[in-house]
C-alpha cells in the first residue's frame, strides 16, 4: 500500500532523534494529528478565545515540541486553558488536529505529574472517576468535591446558584448508575492496558 | 518465453549519478540481464554512470556496430525524458530507432522505493519486461507532415497578446481568440504594477492597440473555441463568435449608445463589483476592439421588449438586435493557450467577513479603487463611497497556502500586498498594517521594494490572520474592524482596530479549465492547473504536440514571467513554422477488419476523430494521418480488433510475462 | 415518522431537563420517532480524552456499539458535546486504524464490537433542517414568535470541526437562524453566534470563563436581543447559571435569558411554556416571553431601514442553499433581511 504524505513524515521521524518529542505527541493523538506539518503561521494562537490566560500560544508550544523542550511543554498551562472550541482546527491551513493534540499533552502531563496547578487535572480526574463509578456523569458529586478541595470560598459564593439549580430540578442529588456497569468496567479495564503510540 | 528469432540484444543499465544506484544495486541488475536473460538473446549487458552522456551513448553505438546488436534496452529514466536520446543513438549506429526500448528504473523504481533489496528485484523485473517486449518490436518508419503557417492564440491577456505580437511581427498570421469583449485580461484592471510602479494602462494599452490593429493578427473577441480537430501542423479549429448585437463594420466606437443607455448595472467583470456599467458597454474606454456589446440579461429591450434607445441614438445604425452567433472554422499549424486564471472567491473564508463586513475589500476591488479611471477616480474610500480610512490592514495568503482552500502559494500576493501598502501610504498617509506568514520577494528588484515599504513605515505583523470581526469587546473597538491575529514574533494574540481590510486573494485555475483541457487534449495537475511537458526544461510545451501554453494557465505567475512565457511559446511556434514539416511518431492504431464486429464503440471515443465507419463493409477504419497513437480505441475494442504499432498485444503480453518472470539467478 | 436512535446524554437528565422535556413534546408533531439507546453511558465530555485516550474512546464506542445493535442507522444527539464525541470516535477509529483496533479490543471485553462508519451521527438541529425540513416546520407553526428578538447561539461543537461536512459554515452557520426565522422570531445579528461559552472553564478557571460569557452576553445585549437561543446544554448552563457570577466579577447587571431552540419551537407549535421546561432558568425568561405572550404589537419592529444604494456596491452573497444556488442579492441586504 502506498504511504500518505503524513505517513512518510512519520516514517522519517522514527529515525530522527531531534523530532522524537513531536513525534511522540503526534502518535499519542487520536486521529492523524498532522502536527509535523505545522508551518508556524499562528492561526491557532490568533483564533484562541482564551489565549490571554495561556502562558504560551499553541503555535509556540508546537515550536517547543520541535525543539524537544519536554519539561517546559508539559508544565505549560496552555492545554488546560483550551476550551475545545475548535476555531483553530477549522482555520489551521495545515489541518492540524490542534484540539486533540492539547488532549494528548494533558494526558502526558497527568501521567508524568507535570503541572503547576492541580485544579484542572483534578477536575478531569474526578469527573472520570464518577463516570467510571456510575457510567454517567454526576455533577452534584463532582461540583461539591471539586469546590471543597480547590475553592471552598467560591462554593459559598455559588451556593445560591446551586440551590437554585437544585430547586428547579436541574441538579440531581443522587447519581444514576447504568445497568451494565460490569460490562463498562471490563471494557475500560481492558482499554487501560493499551496505549496509542507507535504503530 | 524463449527467443526463437535469435536476436542480439544489448542491455544498458544507468546509475543516473546516484539517482538510481542509491536505491538499486545496478551491478546486480546488469548481471541478471547478462546471465539470466542470455537465453532471451541478451548478448551484452553494461552499466554506466550516465548513459545519456556522450560516452554513454557511444558505448551503445559501438556495441551495435561491433556486436551487431539488433535490439537495445536502456534501463534508466522515464521515456518522457530520454527515449528520443537513445533512439537517436541507435539510429546513428544504423539500427531502426523503434527497436530500442527504455525501461524506467528511476521514476518507477529508485525514486519511489526505499528498500534497496526489493527495489533491485523490481528493477530486474522491469528490465526483463523490457527485454521481452523489445523482442516483439517491429522496425517502424517515421511520418513527415507539412505544418500550416497560421497560429491560434487562445486568451488575450498579457501573455496571449505578447505571443501573438511576436509571431505576427515575424510575418506569420495569428488568430487571437478572446472570450471577453476586449483583450487586456486581468492586467487591464490593475492600477500600478510592482515593483517599478509603472501604471498598468500606460504599458499595456499600446500593446492592446498594436494587437488590435496588426495586419497579421485576426482578432476575435467575444468568441470562444468550441472544437479542435486534427494534429500538430494541421489543426482545424471551430470558433464561436457570440453576438454583440451590433454590426462591427458600421460601429465607429463613438460610445453615444453607452451614454444614452438608461440601464445601469453593477459591473461584476472589469470593475470587480465596485463600479457600474450600462447594459450596452465596453469594459473601459481603452477597450480593444472599441465595439460595445449588449448584456441581454439586463437590457430593457431583451427583457421587456421596449426601449431601443441604443438603436435610436446610433448615428451609423450599427445596432442589430437580430444578430445570431456565428461559427467559423480555421486551419492552423500550432496553438498557444494563454487562458489565464480566476481569482479566489474570498467569501469562502467566512472568518474574514468578505461580503458580510462592508469594509472588507478584495485585492481586485482595491486595484479598481486605486485606478484613476475606476469607480472612485482613484480615491481610497470605505464602502460608503466617501470616508477616507485612517487605518488599513492588508492580509496576505487569502485562499492560498491553505489546505482548506488552495494549498499552493499564489506567487504574486506578497508583492501585491506590498504595492497596496505603498499606495495607501502614498495617497492617504494612513497607518498601514501588513499581515503576512512568510515574506516572499525573490524576483529582480522585489526585495528592494520590500525595503522601501519598510522605510515608508508600514507596520508588519508576522502571523496568519485568524479573523476579521466587527464584534467589539470593549469601547475602543466600537465601530472598527478588529483584525485578530497572533503576532508570532511576540507569541501573543493581538486585536488591531482598522477601518479597512484588503484581502490579497490568490489565483485559481479557470473554473472551466478541465473542459478546456479536454477540448485541446492536454492535462491538468491535481490542483487544476494545466500540466507542462517538463516543469523546468519545457515549461511552455504540453504533452500534446503543437499545443503550447503560456502565462498563468499553468500556475500563478507575475507579469514579467507571463510575458517571458508568451515570447517563449511564440519562439517555439516560429521554430515549428520555419521547419516547415514535422516528424510524427509512427505509433498508430489499425483495425484488423476481419475481426471488427462493426460495433462503432471506437468511433466516438477517438479524441482525434481519426476513425470512420465504412458503411458498405460495416467495419471501422483508422486514418493514420489523424491517429495520434493514444491507444484509447485499442483498449476499448470489445473484439480485440484494434492494435497499436509500438503497443501491440504481442508486445504488451510479452512485457507482462517478463515482469512476472522469476528474476533470481539459479546459481545465486 | 422518521426513526432515530436517541442518545440523550447525561445533561438531558439533569441541568438540561428543559431541553429534554421540550424535545419530547415537539418530536411527535414533527414526525421524529426516538428510540433511546438501552443503558447508554456518559460520553466523557471534554474530560476523559485529556486523561487516557483508549479508555476515553472505548467509553464513547460502547454507545456506538449499543446503537449499531439496534439495526437502525441514524443516531440523533441533541447535546453538542455528545454529538461531537460520537462523531469524532466514529471518524478517528476509521482515520487511525490502530485506534479502531484497540478500541474494539477493549469493547470485546464487554462482548461488544463497532465498525466505524456504520452509523450516521446527527445533531438534532441538522435533523430538524435536513430531514424534517423548514417547510414542514413552518406548516406546523400555530403561534409565530413575532416580535421576539432572538440571538441565535449555535456555539462551537456543532459546526466545528464538522468531520462529515454537514454544516453550512464553521464560523457563521445559518441553520439555527433559518429555524428561528421559520418559527417567526426576529433574528438579530449576533456576531458571537459560534463562539465559545467557556466550556468547562467555569469549573476549573472561572476567570477565563467569565470573560467568554461576558463577550457573549454583551454582544447579545448590544444587538438588542430579548433572549439567546442555544442548541447545547453546556452553553445554556454557562450563560444562564454563571451569569450572576459573571455580573459580580465585572460589576455588570446583565439579565440575558437563554433557552434551548426546542423550547421556542415548542412555543411556536402551540405547546404551553410549562410543558417546555420554561421556568427552570436561573436568569428569568419572563420579560422576554411577555413580548410574545401578552403583547404582540401588530407592527412589530422587524427590519431596519433598507441600506441606501449609495457608495460602493457590496459583493454578492454566497449562501449555499439548495433553493438559491446562485443568490444574486448583495450580502448586506441579506444580513438586514
Amino acid at each position: 500500500m502506498s504511504k500518505t504524505p503524513v505517513e512518510h513524515v512519520h516514517a522519517r521521524l522514527d529515525h530522527d532523534e531531534d523530532l522524537s518529542l513531536l513525534h511522540e505527541v503526534s502518535m499519542k493523538t487520536a486521529g492523524v494529528s498532522r502536527l509535523e506539518m505545522c508551518i508556524q503561521c499562528g492561526s491557532c494562537g490568533g483564533s484562541c478565545p482564551s489565549e490571554m490566560d495561556m502562558d504560551h500560544t499553541p503555535r509556540t508550544l508546537f515550536a517547543m515540541l520541535r525543539a524537544g523542550m519536554r519539561e517546559e511543554v508539559l508544565l505549560s498551562n496552555t492545554p488546560w486553558i483550551c476550551v475545545s472550541c475548535y476555531h483553530c482546527v477549522v482555520r489551521c491551513p495545515q489541518n492540524v488536529h490542534i484540539t486533540d493534540v492539547m488532549y494528548s499533552l494533558k494526558s502526558m502531563a497527568i501521567q508524568e505529574k507535570k503541572y503547576r496547578d492541580s485544579s484542572a487535572p483534578d477536575f478531569s480526574e474526578t469527573f472520570v472517576e464518577m463516570v467510571e463509578k456510575y457510567g454517567r456523569s454526576y455533577e452534584f458529586g463532582l461540583a461539591t468535591r471539586h469546590y471543597l478541595k480547590h475553592s471552598p470560598l467560591r462554593m459559598i459564593r455559588t451556593a445560591a446558584m446551586g440551590l437554585g439549580m437544585l430547586k428547579k430540578g436541574r441538579l440531581n442529588m443522587k447519581p444514576t448508575t447504568i445497568k451494565g456497569m460490569e460490562q463498562l468496567t471490563a471494557i475500560l479495564n481492558k482499554a487501560k492496558e493499551m496505549e496509542l503510540a507507535h504503530e | 518465453m524463449s527467443n526463437d528469432k535469435t536476436n542480439k540484444i544489448g542491455v544498458y543499465v544507468c546509475h543516473c549519478g546516484t539517482n538510481i544506484s542509491h536505491t538499486v544495486d545496478v551491478a546486480k541488475v546488469r548481471d541478471w540481464a547478462a546471465e539470466g536473460l542470455g537465453s532471451e538473446g541478451v548478448v551484452i549487458a553494461r552499466d554506466y554512470k550516465f548513459m545519456c552522456s556522450s560516452p554513454g551513448q557511444e558505448l551503445i553505438e559501438q556495441d551495435i556496430k561491433e556486436l551487431g546488436l539488433d535490439r537495445v534496452v536502456v534501463a534508466a529514466c522515464s521515456p518522457h525524458l530520454h527515449e528520443l536520446t537513445f533512439r537517436n543513438a541507435s539510429k546513428r549506429a544504423g539500427l531502426n530507432p523503434y527497436l530500442t526500448e527504455l525501461a524506467s528504473i528511476r521514476e518507477q523504481v529508485s525514486w519511489v522505493h526505499t528498500d534497496k533489496e526489493a527495489a533491485t528485484e523490481k528493477a530486474k523485473a522491469v528490465v526483463t519486461g523490457a527485454v521481452e517486449r523489445v523482442i516483439e518490436n517491429e522496425p517502424l518508419e517515421e511520418l513527415k507532415v507539412a505544418i500550416h503557417p497560421d497560429t491560434l492564440v487562445v486568451g488575450g491577456g498579457i501573455a496571449g497578446i505578447q505571443a501573438a505580437l511576436e509571431i505576427a511581427n515575424a510575418g506569420k498570421k495569428v488568430w487571437l481568440v478572446e472570450r471577453e469583449a476586449s483583450i487586456g485580461g486581468h492586467m487591464a484592471q490593475f492600477d500600478k504594477t510592482f515593483p517599478t510602479l509603472d501604471c498598468a494602462a500606460c504599458i499595456l494599452t499600446p500593446r492592446m492597440f498594436e494587437a488590435g490593429n496588426h495586419p497579421n493578427i485576426e482578432l476575435m473577441t467575444w468568441s470562444e473555441v468550441t472544437n479542435v480537430a486534427g494534429y500538430v501542423g494541421n489543426f482545424s479549429v471551430t470558433i464561436k463568435k457570440k453576438p454583440r448585437y451590433l454590426k462591427e463594420e458600421l460601429c465607429t466606437g463613438c460610445r453615444i449608445c453607452i451614454e444614452k443607455c438608461p440601464t445601469k448595472v453593477v459591473d461584476q467583470g472589469y470593475e470587480a463589483g465596485i463600479g457600474y456599467r450600462k447594459a450596452i458597454y465596453t469594459s473601459s474606454a481603452q477597450a480593444v476592439p472599441k465595439y460595445p456589446v449588449i448584456d441581454t440579461e439586463n437590457c430593457n429591450f431583451f427583457q421587456k421588449g421596449t426601449c431601443k434607445v441604443c438603436e435610436k441614438s446610433c448615428p451609423t445604425e450599427a445596432i442589430d438586435y437580430e444578430q445570431k452567433e456565428e461559427f467559423l472554422t480555421v486551419d492552423v499549424g500550432n496553438i498557444i493557450l494563454a487562458t489565464g486564471y480566476d481569482l479566489f472567491d474570498a467569501r469562502k473564508v467566512s472568518n474574514y467577513g468578505y461580503g458580510r463586513l462592508p469594509n472588507v475589500f478584495t485585492s481586485i476591488e482595491f486595484e479598481r479603487m486605486c485606478n484613476a479611471a475606476g469607480p472612485t477616480s482613484g480615491d481610497i474610500v470605505l464602502r460608503d463611497g466617501k470616508t477616507t480610512p485612517k487605518t488599513v490592514g492588508i492580509i496576505h495568503c487569502v485562499g492560498s497556502r491553505d489546505r482548506n482552500y488552495n494549498n499552493y502559494c499564489s506567487n504574486i500576493c506578497c508583492m501585491q500586498s506590498l504595492k497596496f501598502a505603498h499606495l495607501v501610504k502614498e495617497r492617504t498617509g494612513d497607518t498601514v498594517y501588513d499581515f503576512y506568514i512568510d515574506m516572499r520577494t525573490p524576483m529582480k528588484a522585489y526585495d528592494e521594494f520590500y525595503q522601501r515599504v519598510l522605510e515608508e513605515g508600514t507596520l508588519f505583523v508576522r502571523g496568519k490572520v485568524a479573523q476579521v470581526t466587527d464584534a467589539a469587546r470593549k469601547a475602543s473597538e466600537e465601530g472598527k474592524l478588529m483584525v485578530q491575529v497572533e503576532d508570532t514574533l511576540i507569541g501573543k494574540q493581538r486585536r488591531i482596530p482598522v477601518d479597512m481590510v484588503i484581502l490579497s486573494i490568490g489565483m485559481e485555475p479557470r473554473h472551466d479549465a478541465k473542459e478546456t483541457g479536454k477540448l485541446f487534449g492536454i492535462g491538468c495537475s491535481a490542483n487544476g492547473w494545466f500540466t507542462e511537458k517538463h516543469a523546468k526544461l519545457d515549461p511552455i510545451s504540453t504533452m500534446t504536440e503543437g499545443i503550447f501554453i503560456a502565462g498563468t494557465a499553468t500556475g500563478p505567475k507575475d507579469i514579467p514571467t507571463s510575458v517571458a512565457q508568451g515570447s517563449a511559446a511564440a519562439a517555439r511556434v516560429l521554430n515549428m513554422i520555419m521547419r516547415g514539416e514535422v516528424t510524427l511518431e509512427p505509433i498508430k492504431a489499425s483495425v484488423y477488419q476481419g475481426q471488427c464486429s462493426g460495433c462503432r464503440i471506437c468511433n466516438s471515443l477517438c479524441p482525434f476523430n481519426a476513425i470512420t465507419f465504412l458503411e458498405d463493409r460495416k467495419v471501422s477504419e483508422i486514418n493514420p494521418a489523424l491517429c495520434q497513437g493514444c491507444g484509447t480505441c485499442v483498449a476499448a475494442c470489445p473484439a480485440g480488433a484494434i492494435s497499436g504499432t509500438g503497443f501491440s498485444n504481442d508486445q504488451i503480453l510479452a512485457q507482462i510475462d517478463g515482469l512476472l518472470m522469476d528474476v533470481t539467478l539459479a546459481d545465486a | 415518522m422518521s426513526d432515530y436512535i436517541f442518545y440523550p446524554g447525561c445533561a438531558m437528565e439533569s441541568n438540561a431537563k428543559a431541553y429534554y422535556d421540550s424535545l419530547m413534546e415537539i418530536a411527535q408533531p414533527l414526525g421524529i420517532n426516538l428510540q433511546e439507546i438501552d443503558d447508554w453511558n456518559c460520553c466523557g465530555a471534554t474530560e476523559y480524552v485529556g486523561i487516557n485516550l483508549i479508555p476515553a474512546y472505548s467509553l464513547i464506542a460502547r454507545n456506538l456499539a449499543l446503537a449499531a445493535k439496534t439495526g437502525q442507522k441514524t443516531v440523533l444527539s441533541p447535546c453538542s458535546a455528545c454529538y461531537l464525541n460520537l462523531a469524532k470516535a466514529d471518524y478517528y477509529m476509521a482515520e487511525r486504524p490502530a485506534l479502531g483496533e484497540k478500541v474494539n479490543e477493549a469493547l470485546a471485553a464487554g462482548n461488544l464490537q463497532y465498525t466505524p462508519g456504520s452509523l450516521d451521527i446527527r445533531h438534532l438541529l441538522d435533523v430538524l433542517i435536513n430531514d424534517i425540513g423548514l417547510d414542514t416546520l413552518k406548516a406546523k407553526v400555530v403561534r409565530p414568535l413575532k416580535g421576539l428578538r432572538v440571538a441565535p447561539y449555535t456555539g462551537c461543537m456543532v459546526p466545528r470541526p464538522d468531520y462529515n461536512k454537514r454544516w453550512s459554515d464553521p464560523e457563521h452557520p445559518t441553520e439555527l437562524i433559518d429555524v428561528l426565522k421559520a418559527i417567526g422570531a426576529e433574528v438579530v445579528a449576533f456576531p458571537g453566534g459560534a463562539t465559545c461559552c467557556g466550556g468547562h472553564m467555569t469549573q476549573i478557571g472561572p476567570d477565563t470563563a467569565y470573560e467568554l460569557i461576558r463577550r457573549l452576553i454583551s454582544s447579545a445585549e448590544k444587538s438588542k436581543a430579548d433572549i439567546m437561543v442555544t442548541v447545547c446544554p453546556m452553553c445554556q448552563l454557562n450563560v444562564d447559571a454563571y451569569q450572576g457570577e459573571t455580573n459580580s466579577h465585572y460589576g455588570t447587571d446583565y439579565e440575558m435569558p437563554i433557552v434551548f431552540f426546542s423550547q421556542l419551537v415548542g412555543l411556536a407549535l402551540g405547546f404551553p411554556p410549562e410543558k417546555l421546561g420554561f421556568g427552570s432558568e436561573i436568569t428569568s425568561t419572563e420579560k422576554a416571553l411577555s413580548r410574545i405572550g401578552m403583547d404582540i404589537p401588530e407592527a412589530a419592529i422587524t427590519e431596519g431601514k433598507q441600506r441606501q444604494q449609495e457608495g460602493l456596491p457590496m459583493p454578492l452573497c454566497m449562501r449555499k442553499t439548495a433553493k438559491t444556488p446562485e443568490c444574486k442579492r448583495p450580502c448586506a441586504e441579506e444580513a438586514k433581511a
